[in-house]
């Protein structure tokens, strides 16, 4: 199965960059999860939690505003903060 | 010619100096490496939103794009924002900086523009007041922090966003010095109001299919402010890597020249040592041979 390339920059550094199954965030316009070869999307982002599932490892970050980019390559978020929930 | 006591004394303290400039320099290079990792780190995400930016700029043009990228459509009022460091033992790093600034705003002054400045840095602030002091606005003092976040540079852009939303400026630049390498940091300006688009339009038609929450216009809205906050904080950066190299490399070559003072005057004071030894045993014989 196809893989999406997701990943999350803050601005200090990069946290998460890598090849996953599927990636769920919280636009301002409602949450909205991204499989691979999804259709270009640009939206701007809440607080709140951003899931990445990758086979059965799952890992979460904690994000405050900022940006996301699903494009042909991948899927970008640019967020003003970021840490990697527990 | 010095006394013997006195020239010890001079070597003692050319040696206590060159203790200093050593390890100054020993810390500047562990603060250099350190403050290069967070200048790099920094860098994905301004490449990231400048290529984000460019995207949608490409989209959005004419009347709905934005001041913040379109500009007030004069460029009369300037204002110049310098970023330089803080401290200073770091040979020509602020100076540099600000020749490249002052050569600007000579050039904007001598065209009948009206210009104002904008400090970064105690150093900056310093070296300015003393030719510009009624065109200087405001002046950062980023001595206390130790490492550059985003809250260091929000102010700055908020006051850069203040000024131009209440009309004063048409255009914005910043100085600082870009970091090429250990060796090379370049004086560089940077226009940050009209935000400078670069690449033109990358993926011809891409924007065209994208889908947009909100909308266009309003993402922009929202990613010109932060895009404005990332360009001056990689500049803090960068100025940040570029002060500990240039302050590295100077004191390296004071610790070189307090070696070749020491070894000079230790050569000057064993000279005058044996011409005293040399002079007590004369008058020892002289005064031996005349009993």
């Amino acid at each position: 199965m196809a893989k999406l390339h997701f990943s999350l920059v803050a601005p200090e550094r990069e946290l998460f960059s890598a090849e996953v199954d599927q990636v769920d965030a919280p636009g301002t316009e409602g949450d909205f999860g991204v499989l691979p070869n999804h259709a270009p999307f640009m939206t701007t982002l809440r607080e709140g939690r951003v899931t990445v599932r990758d086979g059965s490892t799952v890992r979460l970050f904690d994000i405050q505003g900022g940006f996301a980019d699903v494009g042909p390559d991948g899927f970008t978020i640019l967020a003003e903060h970021a840490v990697e929930a527990a | 010619m010095a006394s013997l006591k006195e020239m010890r004394n001079r070597i003692s303290s050319v040696k206590a100096t060159q203790k200093i400039t050593k390890a100054m320099q020993m810390v500047a290079a562990a603060k250099l490496r350190r403050s290069q990792d967070a200048a790099e780190a920094a860098r994905p995400y301004a490449r990231r939103l400048a290529s984000v930016i460019a995207n949608l700029a490409a989209g959005v043009s004419g009347d709905g794009a934005p001041a913040l990228l379109a500009g007030t459509g004069r460029e009369d009022r300037h204002l110049i924002v310098v970023a330089a460091a803080d401290r200073g033992l770091a040979g020509g790093f602020t100076s540099s900086i600000v020749r490249a600034a002052r050569e600007r705003i000579d050039t904007l002054v001598r065209e009948g523009k009206d210009v104002k400045i904008v400090c970064v840095g105690k150093k900056a602030t310093a070296q300015l007041r003393r030719l510009y002091s009624d065109r200087i606005v405001e002046n950062f003092d980023l001595s206390a922090y130790r490492q550059f976040t985003l809250s260091v540079a929000q102010p700055i852009a908020d006051l850069v966003t203040k000024l131009y939303e209440a009309g004063d400026v048409d255009v914005v630049t910043l100085f600082y010095s870009r970091f090429k390498s250990v060796v090379q940091q370049i004086p560089t300006a940077l226009q940050l109001i009209p935000a400078t688009v670069e690449g033109g339009a990358p993926a011809e038609g891409a924007s065209a299919v994208y889908e947009y929450e909100p909308s266009e216009e309003a993402i922009l809205e929202t990613l010109l402010p932060r895009n404005l906050t990332v360009q001056i904080l990689s500049a803090l950066l960068d100025n940040m890597a570029g002060f500990y190299a240039s302050q590295m490399t100077a004191m390296d070559n004071a610790t070189r020249n307090a070696g070749d003072m020491i070894k000079r005057y230790t050569l000057e004071y064993n000279r005058s040592r044996q011409a005293q030894i040399t002079k007590e045993l004369i008058e020892i014989i002289s005064g031996a041979e005349a009993v």
